[in-house]
């Protein structure tokens, strides 16, 4: 099965990727083929099977919400590696 | 391989640790070898990523200090190398990625935290597959590693850095991470030793993440007695990661007895590991690990995970589900790759489009296609139906035997190139590994011997949280 590049271009649109038109028919070709052998699966019966979601075997783990302190140097090291002006995270418009 | 004289890099975590005690060596000198060999190979190989010569050898100098202060620490001033998807403050960390080229780590991730605090030495960070996503170390943005054994061939991956830097003795242990198989698999195609724990035994806080409800840290080492010491060091429950299990931290290094008797132990050798395909050099090897196991008492027991086939199709939804999650964050907001346009949307796609590599854009889409409305019940819930089938033939099977003996890999390292634009090829190349990572159990790949002079690895898995007893069986077999 090859995923059309109508519907390529929509999956990468909700991905929020670029692709060029040779990414897109690439993509396509190779996400039918994976599609087709993840396919199997339909053979396995799971009518009555939960399903398994996470395997740590716990539940409801909680902590207190403890504020940790940063030093200065270190926030300013965490916040500092974007594209800043006047000290603040430049973001482009929303609306 | 490239040496023939006995080099302190060469030594493995036990040796060192008697020298260093003995005060025959110092940890400064053991870091410097290691450096020494980096520089003479590893623009060969380029299993690194990054080196920090300046800060390594500061960290082995307060290490010699520890030292003759009275220090016992297992891995006090031993020297080893991180795989760079794994946090370390102050330092790049890149996960292999284009998209976080210039990205320093501003905390260190729990693991790298208790590895300072033993006093081991952190030389730098190793190559991967972008994001871990991969098997042969190819889909790094930074360029391929190549395998010490052959360097015309992959060193498998994702962890084929670590894997490569330790077959080189570029260091004395490496960590890793693996999600289905990225620790064992290049650990079987570079002829070391490769511990993936059991989901929850060890903190993922400060590994980027990739498959939430698989991904695991372990150690890649020359020993099985290395790995014992470094899980010991690394394992652990952590606030800072809510799956780390409360479950106490055994001695590993405990386990390894001079008499190594097996008498009573049964190991399971299922059927679907060993079909008629496999190729019969391959299942030479591992019967001839099955032969020593049987020769130290233990008893073989044919056994059955009938849902093994469909390890690989549950995990190639699975995890690019969680993929297409995790990497979200990924924007070019706040840090990493970050160019100029006209709009929102044009801002994050274009870096995106522009930061991620092939396999794990493939992988996003899959994993958003998948869940994406009208495809959520027959693909992400489907599969995580066959996931609970897989994981209870894994339940079962521990019913009648106390660990399960297959081979890691279905054949050894591949050339450099040779599958790349095969995406469903590369997948099937976790074919054997995939299993344990679904059921969250503790793996281990050791080696095997050699196939026309590439090594193979076995793999042993072990019911949860039962790593003492892979460590013990592996011990024995080396």
């Amino acid at each position: 099965m090859e995923i059309k590049p109508i519907e390529i271009q929509h999956i990468a649109e909700l991905s929020r990727i670029q692709l060029s038109p040779e990414e897109l028919k690439k993509y396509g070709q190779q996400l039918g083929a994976i599609l087709d052998y993840i396919a199997q699966l339909n053979k396995v019966n799971t009518k009555k099977v939960e399903i398994t979601a996470q395997v740590s075997d716990l539940q409801n783990v909680f902590r207190s919400d403890e504020i940790r302190n940063w030093d200065l140097q270190e926030v300013k090291a965490a916040l500092e590696q974007g594209d800043l002006e006047g000290g603040q995270i430049k973001v482009k418009r929303v609306l | 391989m490239f040496y023939n004289y006995m080099n302190l890099n060469e030594l493995t975590i036990k040796e060192a640790r008697q020298k260093l005690d003995q005060g025959e060596i110092s940890a400064v000198a053991l870091t410097q070898a290691c450096l020494d060999q980096i520089k003479k190979i590893d623009s060969r190989l380029h299993a690194c990523l990054l080196v920090n010569e300046i800060d390594a050898l500061q960290e082995a100098r307060v290490a010699d200090q520890r030292i003759k202060a009275g220090d016992k620490s297992d891995l006090l001033g031993i020297p080893y190398l991180c795989k760079d998807i794994i946090m370390t403050k102050g330092w790049r960390t890149t996960a292999a990625s284009k998209i976080l080229e210039n990205y320093i780590a501003p905390y260190d991730a729990t693991v790298v935290r208790k590895l300072r605090e033993a006093g081991a030495i952190l030389l730098g960070k190793t190559n991967l597959d972008e994001f871990a996503h991969g098997a042969s170390t190819e889909n790094s943005a930074y360029g391929p590693t190549k395998n010490p054994w052959d360097e015309t061939r992959v060193p498998g991956g994702s962890s084929g850095g670590s894997a490569a830097a330790v077959a080189a003795n570029l260091c004395l242990f490496a960590l890793g991470s693996d999600t289905g198989g990225s620790i064992r698999q290049p650990a079987s195609f570079c002829g070391i030793f490769g511990l993936k724990p059991s989901y929850g035994r060890v903190s993922r806080s400060g590994l980027l993440s990739m498959t939430s409800s698989t991904d695991v840290i372990g150690p890649l080492t020359k020993t099985a007695y290395d790995a014992a010491l470094v899980l010991k060091t690394i394992a652990g429950q952590d606030d800072l990661d809510a799956t780390t299990t409360p479950e106490a931290v055994e001695h590993y290094d405990q386990v390894f007895k001079s008499d190594q008797n097996l008498q009573g132990l049964k190991i399971g050798l299922p059927k679907e590991y060993f079909l008629k395909e496999l190729d019969p050099l391959v299942k030479e090897k591992i019967m001839a690990v099955a032969k020593k196991l049987e020769m130290a008492g233990a008893k073989l027991i044919d056994i059955s995970l009938p849902h093994t086939q469909y390890g690989i199709p549950v995990y190639y939804i699975v995890t690019p589900c969680e993929i297409s999650s995790n990497l979200a964050r990924f924007d070019g907001v706040g840090w990493g790759l970050s160019h100029i346009t006209k709009d929102l949307q044009e801002f994050y796609k274009t870096n995106r489009g522009v930061g991620f590599g092939p396999e794990a854009k493939r992988r996003i889409m899959l994993g958003t296609y998948a869940l994406s409305a009208g495809y959520y019940d027959a693909y992400y819930k489907k599969a995580q139906q066959v996931r609970t089938l897989i994981r209870e033939d894994f339940i079962q099977a521990f019913r009648q035997v106390d660990l399960i003996l297959t081979p890691t890999s279905p054949h050894t390292a591949f050339k450099i190139g040779q599958q790349v634009d095969d995406p469903l090829a590369m997948y099937l190349e976790d074919i054997f590994v995939t299993g344990a990572s679904l059921a969250g159990l503790p793996a281990l790949s050791l080696p095997a011997g050699l196939i026309n002079n590439l090594p193979i690895g076995a793999q042993l898995i072990a019911p949860r949280l039962q790593e003492g007893i892979i460590l013990k069986v592996a011990g024995v077999l080396e």
